[in-house]
């Protein structure tokens, strides 16, 4: 049990650059996902439930409804007199603006990671969909005297856009490289971007990472150090969805239509928690057909709905047609649509008897608030 | 410290609520699921935080542990407040004794020294038993306005309904005059809807009065009213026009569940103006699978559906199975209801199941004689097994089985 000896530490975000109409006027941890999720919540829940009572939240633009999406912390039970939610604004120490890598990030936040009395901080991107129970991997991290764990999945790497995605090479459960690939069709060490390390060995490295203006972490400080220190990997064998661009964020989201990943990601005892909305239960009408979908409170479904995902207060009116598609808060599919392979950002109005086909391999993309 | 209020509402949700037999064996009426994803408490809750009330004494007394642990500190509704907020008041021993309320009237008159802390000009009392929209502030503008004792809203009923309720005798300004209880030849169809306004000092002095006369049943509408009538205080029937439905047998539950499927029924929850807040569950998105059949229905999140479900309110967390075929009903969450199983006309509770082709209720078209025909019921954590047939108008409980 991790109680009371770690805190967290998460990036906002980190990929922004990738998920283009998704993350134009907002951050990666805000990215809605699977009907009322966004992000973050994966990763401040999987915190929470293993028992982290202090999660730092690094920022750096767009946050705004990343701030009002977490507010004082309180539906993830971190509204705390001793810690609780912490917003890490950006503040940069040369000139050049805002931070460009996660370790000067780090070193920019020097000052709350020093008052923390816990041991152990686990740093997270917020970009992979997982369940993940930290308390062993934690444990893990003690009982190996690791200087630093990451966490990683068995998996291939094929990223659109030449993103490349870090994989580790490893000897036994040492990590003793570290590769950047945008494609790698066999089965690798694909690096999840969760890392335990002693508190103070971190504010060693920012320390020094400092004084050499180093700004990766993986690049400019662990490349270097991969024989000096021991650096462990942990192999997480649960479902990780990461989401590297658009083609990944649709593909998750459609995962959530098996029951399997439903199982996976939902577990009664670790709870995925997110922000309370208090809509109305979903009503279907008399002429409404609906299948293999996934739909949240608030929608209103007189048409019909086929292998899509529905987020709160969506609205298909009579003689609309949703295939494949999803459909984020608040919007409205008025009276004989027809959408294939859609995704719609929040708010958006498809006026009647619009016609959209996307493809699988190509979804199109209406952002926030759009008329159509 | 304590902020002093205008009005601060009383809510009176200690009835055990036994026209709901096995739904209310181990839970307070107002704890009792509605609506897909509220309890019954969440209605005059939310109506006073939307009408500006933000201090509201839930008086509990019969089996309040989910009640009590639903409300916790007010949050879901906007009433966990510094200077007021929602404050649980179960009967507390005092250093003269102790007694369990033995009446409305009595629940409020233990708790003077409550109220008295927010020295409040007017009091709301309120009931926990009723679905309805409500805003209390313009009762109180009346009652302010026509220098009223006490308001009594009311509801005008058809007259032939009339006699089932409280019947208040008005004169032609409203001003009452005569408060008949289940009248058999009502001279009025203003029904009483259990909501009142007194002005604070008044009501002090009759609740003081009513308490040192031992032959008083201490209710608001058998002692406190007509002493007040008698005494020609200023006692005004506030007319109430929306939709209002008392829950509290089988019968008016289901109706008023079913209600919420009739677009013709003028009870709107989707009014952002006027939200009903409740506490919500931590669950996902419901699932609607291939193989299922949905129709004119509500469902709530967490759910996963596989079977059919027509005309019905599916609360969270249910599942409903392949082949499984649910219409007319009313399913309370965390139920599960096996392959192959039919739920016709009934409510299921809490956590309960139906086994694999189990039957549950009729429909009323296939009784050969009507009068046998009525909603079934099975209890939290009722167990149907396999094959079994529960029949309209009777009941499962967990403990003692069937029963009619």
């Amino acid at each position: 049990m991790i109680k009371n000896n770690a805190f967290g530490i998460i990036f906002a975000n980190m990929h922004d650059d990738n998920l283009h109409e998704l993350t134009a006027r907002r951050t990666t941890g805000s990215v809605p996902f699977g009907g009322r999720y966004r992000f973050i919540d994966f990763t401040l829940s999987n915190m929470v439930n293993a028992g982290l009572t202090t999660v730092g939240v690094i920022t750096k633009q767009n946050y705004m409804s990343l701030m009002d999406h977490l507010s004082s912390g309180r539906n993830w039970d971190l509204a705390r007199k001793r810690g609780g939610l912490v917003f890490l604004p950006p503040m940069s120490l040369s000139d050049t603006g805002v931070y460009s890598g996660r370790l000067e990030a780090l070193c920019n936040i020097l000052s709350f990671i020093s008052s923390r009395h816990e041991e152990y901080v686990i740093i997270s991107d917020s970009n992979v969909i997982c369940n993940m129970d930290l308390s062993p991997i934690l444990d893990y991290h003690i009982e190996n005297e690791a200087d630093i764990t990451m966490v990683y999945k068995k998996g291939t790497v094929d990223n659109e856009d030449g993103y490349e995605s870090s994989v580790f090479e490893m000897d036994g459960n040492l990590i003793t490289g570290i590769s950047y690939y945008s494609k790698h069709p066999e089965e690798t060490n694909v690096n999840l971007d969760v890392t335990i390390i002693k508190k103070d060995l971190l504010i060693e490295i920012c320390t020094y990472a400092k004084s050499k203006k180093l700004s990766s972490f993986k690049n400019d400080y662990l490349v270097h150090n991969l024989h000096k220190l021991k650096i462990c990997g942990y192999l997480h064998k649960g479902l990780s969805l990461i989401i590297n661009s658009k083609k990944d964020y649709y593909k998750a989201n459609m995962l959530l239509l098996q029951e399997n990943v439903r199982k996976d990601l939902f577990l009664k005892g670790r709870p995925v928690y997110t922000k309370v909305k208090d809509d109305f239960p979903a009503t279907y009408g008399l002429s409404s057909t609906c299948k293999n979908s996934l739909i949240a409170d608030g929608c209103q479904i007189e048409g019909e709905v086929e292998n899509s995902i529905l987020f709160r207060g969506v609205k298909v009116n009579k003689g609309a047609v949703v295939k494949n598609s999803i459909i984020m808060q608040g919007s409205e599919i008025k009276e004989n649509c027809s959408l294939n392979y859609v995704v719609a950002d929040k708010n958006v109005s498809f006026s009647k008897e619009s016609i959209i086909n996307g493809t699988e391999k190509y979804p199109v993309y209406f952002s926030k608030g759009s008329n159509v | 410290m304590f902020k002093k209020k205008e009005c601060i509402a009383m809510l009176l949700a200690g009835g055990q609520g036994s026209r709901l037999h096995v739904l209310t064996k181990d839970i307070a009426k107002p704890a009792v699921p509605y609506g897909g994803k509220y309890r019954i408490i969440d209605f005059p809750l939310s109506n006073c935080v939307n009408s500006g009330i933000d201090t509201v004494g839930v008086l509990t007394q019969y089996q309040p542990l989910v009640l009590n642990e639903y409300i916790g500190t007010g949050e879901p509704w906007d009433l966990d407040r510094s200077g007021g907020g929602v404050h649980v008041l179960p009967p507390y021993q005092k250093s003269s004794g102790s007694d369990w309320y033995t009446g409305t009237a009595n629940a409020i008159y233990q708790n003077i020294s409550f109220i008295d802390r927010y020295d409040p000009e007017y009091v709301l009392v309120l009931s926990g038993d009723h679905i309805y929209k409500m805003d209390y502030n313009l009762m109180l503008k009346s009652h302010i306005a026509r220098n009223a004792d006490c308001s009594i809203a009311v509801l005008d009923v058809p007259m032939e309904e009339a006699s089932r309720f409280g019947i208040m005798n008005a004169d032609e300004n409203g001003y009452v005059y005569e408060f008949e209880e289940k009248p058999k030849h009502p001279k009025s169809t203003l029904a009483s809807m259990g909501i009142y306004i007194f002005t604070w000092k008044k009501l002090k002095k009759y609740l003081l009065e009513d308490a040192s006369d031992p032959n008083s049943s201490n209710d608001f509408g058998k002692n406190i009213i007509p002493a007040m009538l008698q005494n020609n205080e200023v006692l005004y029937a506030y007319q109430f026009d929306g939709y209002w439905k008392d829950v509290g047998t089988l019968d008016s539950l289901w109706e008023a569940n079913m209600d919420l499927l009739n677009p013709a029924v003028p009870l709107d929850l989707n009014d952002k103006a006027w939200k009903i807040y409740g506490r919500n569950r931590i669950t996902p998105p419901h699932f609607i699978s291939d193989s299922a059949s949905v129709q004119n229905c509500m469902i709530a999140e967490g759910s996963e559906i596989y079977g059919t479900v027509d005309f019905s309110v599916i609360f969270a967390d249910v599942l409903i199975e392949e082949g499984a075929v649910v219409t007319d009903s009313i399913v309370m969450p965390g139920a599960v209801i096996k392959k192959g199983a039919r739920v016709e006309y009934a409510i299921v509770g809490e956590n309960a199941i139906v086994g694999e082709g189990a039957a549950v209720g009729a429909r009323p078209e296939t009784m050969d004689n009507r009068d046998d025909w009525g909603i079934c019921v099975i209890g939290p954590e009722g167990e149907l097994k396999s094959g079994e047939k529960l029949l309209p108008k009777e009941m499962l409980s967990k403990e003692e089985g069937i029963v009619r």
